[in-house]
């Protein structure tokens, strides 16, 4: 009798547990699986319409949603819940590397080009207004997304963040959302109205970089609310190497974005070059 | 016009070897004697926040250096303007004054972390600093040797 009532009320402590949770983890797999059906109608419908869609940006969107949906869903997930590790993983995935495949997939290209006149008109004006220009300028996407972050550990945040399920879902919103606008801001392969150049966005770059890595550190010595000293070292070790390499995936990507955009033309190369300029136009050219 | 253009190159090849050095001496100086040997570390206990905030800032712009460096030296190649020896020369300068900047600034003005924790520690210094000094000097000595310092002016000199 009382085994059977103990067994009943854990049950029924763990269903209490894990309800919100798994409403998180539905509604965010739910939008992430909603973003790749409408990429893919998009790319039905524009391959009949023009020139066919590369498939690699098909490629990359998939791969993007995919490290997505294993951040939000599924067993990772479920223990970033409980493990920092785990949390700092999905992190990494959800903020960090998806948003640099789904940017490569050109997602606003896509739909600009999907969309009819009207709304393509629209969809630009939207794109072009003043909320979405200071949101998207690299100075204030890189301070909501690390400071989101400095903001989420070093404040009681993270603890709320595990009690409420709308703080939940709302700082996952925020990781993906702060991290792709950040990313986009940093590397143009959509259609920038408001281009920066790239010297600032290379300062802007080093700057985000190195709050990440002031905060990974920081974290180390002061573990974040309701996380122990050894979970914290661990996680904030993840954070910090392994953000190390798609730090370094970003700026690569940049500097070749930078290296295309100053290839020499025909004059500029033959200034450079005195074999070439004797050869072309005479000795003293 | 024409020394123009060859200072320009120059002083591409010398700052395309710099950032390339900084950011490789930094690579080298967090393997080496952080992950490898274990004499400092991520974070020692000793650090003041001045001392994180640099260590940051210094550690993201490393890893820009690195690869930017690499990118303005395939530029350089682009534009056949690599002068091997000046871009040579550049990463000595880069290594060497970061050494001496970690070395003296950081060990020592600052004590964000010393080279290792044993009694000692100045003959770890005194030898972190003197080799810094040399590769700063050699690096020097490539970059403004007069004699092979721009084969851009040799060339026009052979036509």
């Amino acid at each position: 009798m009382s085994s059977l009532y103990l067994l009943h009320s854990h049950n029924q402590a763990e269903m209490n547990h894990s309800a919100p949770v798994s409403n998180v983890q539905l509604f965010l797999g739910l939008l992430f699986v909603l973003l790749f059906t409408a990429y893919i109608i998009a790319v039905f419908i524009t391959n009949q319409r023009y020139k066919k869609w590369p498939v690699f940006r098909t490629v990359s969107w998939t791969i993007g949603i995919g490290f997505a949906l294993v951040a939000v869903v599924g067993p990772l997930a479920s223990s970033a819940h409980t493990n920092f590790t785990a949390h700092m993983i999905s992190h990494l995935l959800l903020s960090m590397i998806a948003p640099i495949f789904m940017a490569i997939a050109k997602p606003m290209t896509l739909l600009l080009r999907t969309a009819n006149t009207t709304l393509a008109r629209k969809l630009t004006s939207i794109l072009k207004s003043r909320l979405l220009k200071y949101i998207s300028h690299p100075i204030t996407a890189a301070v909501l997304n690390v400071g989101g972050l400095w903001l989420l550990y070093t404040t009681n945040l993270y603890t709320y963040m595990h009690e409420n399920a709308f703080i939940a879902l709302f700082v996952h919103f925020h990781f993906f959302i702060a991290g792709y606008v950040f990313t986009i801001s940093i590397i143009y392969f959509d259609p920038v109205h408001h281009q920066y150049s790239y010297r600032f966005r290379a300062a802007v770059l080093i700057a985000a970089i190195a709050g990440h890595d002031i905060l990974s550190k920081y974290m180390y010595a002061n573990p974040p609310a309701g996380v122990s000293r050894q979970e914290a070292e661990m996680g904030s070790m993840v954070m910090y190497y392994a953000g190390d390499w798609i730090e370094v995936v970003l700026i690569v990507i940049f500097c070749w974005q930078w290296y295309k955009s100053t290839k020499p033309r025909r004059s500029a190369a033959v200034e450079f070059n005195r074999d070439e300029q004797v050869a072309l136009y005479g000795k003293e050219g | 016009m024409k020394n123009n253009n060859d200072k320009e190159v120059s002083r591409r090849n010398m700052w395309s070897g710099i950032l390339f050095g900084v950011g490789l001496i930094a690579f080298i100086d967090e393997t080496v004697f952080h992950q490898l040997l274990r004499w400092h570390h991520f974070y020692d206990k000793s650090t003041t926040d001045v001392g994180l905030i640099s260590d940051g800032i210094f550690h993201a712009f490393s890893w820009f250096a690195t690869i930017a460096g690499l990118f303005l030296f395939a530029d350089l190649r682009r534009r056949n303007g690599l002068i091997f020896q000046r871009w040579l020369g550049g990463v000595l300068l880069g290594i060497g004054v970061f050494q001496l900047y970690d070395g003296l600034i950081q060990h020592k003005w600052m004590r964000i972390h010393q080279i290792r924790y044993v009694d000692n520690v100045i003959v770890y210094d005194i030898i972190w600093n003197v080799s810094a000094f040399i590769i700063l000097l050699i690096g020097l000595f490539l970059l403004f040797r007069k004699s092979q310092n721009s084969k851009l002016k040799e060339k026009t000199a052979n036509e």
